[in-house]
């Protein structure tokens, strides 16, 4: 049986597709077989980011209206033969997700699959809490600011109370990713450090992703950034974060934090 | 920004860390509160079948831990009731 990871966040923008398909190839470029789902029903964009965008042909709502099978809607990755998607419908309203129909896919998805990823839309509502319903463990994406923490705090909050999981009485897998960090504002004072969010969320920590170009060069591309560019700093984070998922235990390196003193010196100065 | 910035503005990391402590400790306490206000109504409703009680006087906080949340029920019990249930 597959595992399920819901990958969420509560704010919006702060990286859960990407880290999604990223996480996704990651996995699969490791041998195991991977789909990728897309909650995200109106405003779906999994699809953009895995660059098969223009491959969707039937969607979740169809599978789950019964409009068409499950094998016909899945996308099979042009890279990775064990990558696969299951796109959001982009014209149905959420509505058209039943419990009873995500509880057929996901069930018949873990069958098949190592690992079934779970995008989840933004927010608290319907779309976000299917999302997490049959999760085994979740990823919870947070940006150092605020308003992202805040958020998460509220989702993990919702992790523990709105799964199977929790209404099993059972504990849920929850991880920090923290995404979008840069160490020399860190260090500066002027961005809430990783030990920071740490203390304040209490989950453990499964990957920190850097501030980078490469992020966007990506998904201008359409493709997940472990795949666009495997050895840039990100990617290299995302493969670690994918290693802890299954299990593997690996120091926590914080990226970006390799200036040489004189480095250190000058972009002081600089700021 | 001139290198006397760097003296003059305070480092604003320490103030939103502390914001998030102060805000989260209250909503972590309100929030949750379906499962919180559930469990205060049906405690309130079992200890009452057999004591006297003031509903005013149950107190029932939820609290998380890296590990495990804590539930603590404080419930006030008039000495007439305990006499009285005695």
């Amino acid at each position: 049986m597959g595992k399920v990871i819901v990958v969420t966040s509560g704010k919006g923008g702060v990286g859960k597709t990407t880290s999604t398909a990223a996480l996704g190839a990651a996995l699969a470029q490791n041998g195991e077989r991977v789909v990728v789902v897309d909650f995200d029903v109106g405003l779906r964009n999994l699809d953009l980011v895995m660059g098969a965008e223009r491959r969707v042909v039937y969607d979740l709502v169809n599978v789950i209206q019964g409009e068409a099978k499950l094998t016909q809607a899945l996308i099979r990755d042009k890279r990775l033969e064990n990558l696969f998607l299951l796109p959001a419908s982009q014209t149905r309203d959420k509505d058209n997700l039943t419990t009873e129909g995500v509880d057929r896919v996901i069930t018949e998805l873990k069958r098949v699959f190592d690992w079934v990823i779970c995008d989840s839309p933004a927010g608290i509502e319907r779309g976000a809490t299917l999302a997490m319903r049959h999760a085994d463990m979740a990823v919870v994406v947070t940006n150092p600011e605020v308003s992202s923490v805040r958020d998460s705090d509220r989702i993990i909050g919702l992790l523990d109370s709105k799964t199977l999981k929790a209404e099993r009485g059972e504990r849920m897998e929850k991880h920090l990713m923290l995404t979008r960090y840069d160490a020399t504002r860190a260090e500066r004072g002027d961005m809430l450090k990783v030990d920071d969010v740490l203390e304040i969320l209490s989950i453990p920590l499964v990957g920190i992703i850097p501030e980078s170009s490469d992020v966007l060069r990506a998904s201008n591309m359409g493709a997940p950034v472990t795949l666009a560019d495997a050895r840039c700093a990100p990617a290299m984070a995302y493969f670690d974060a994918a290693r802890r998922l299954r299990g593997e235990q690996l120091p926590i390196t914080i990226p970006g934090d390799k200036r040489s003193i004189f480095g250190k010196i000058f972009g002081r100065k600089a700021a | 920004m001139s290198i006397f910035g760097l003296f003059r503005k305070q480092k604003s990391a320490p103030m939103a860390r502390e914001r998030l402590q102060v805000l989260l400790a209250h909503e972590r306490a309100s929030a949750g509160s379906d499962l919180v206000s559930i469990l205060r109504e049906e405690i309130l409703a079992v200890i009452a079948k057999h004591v006297e009680l003031d509903a005013d006087r149950v107190h029932v906080k939820m609290d998380r831990d890296e590990n495990m949340s804590i539930l603590e029920i404080d419930v006030e019990i008039p000495l007439k009731s305990t006499l009285q249930a005695a």
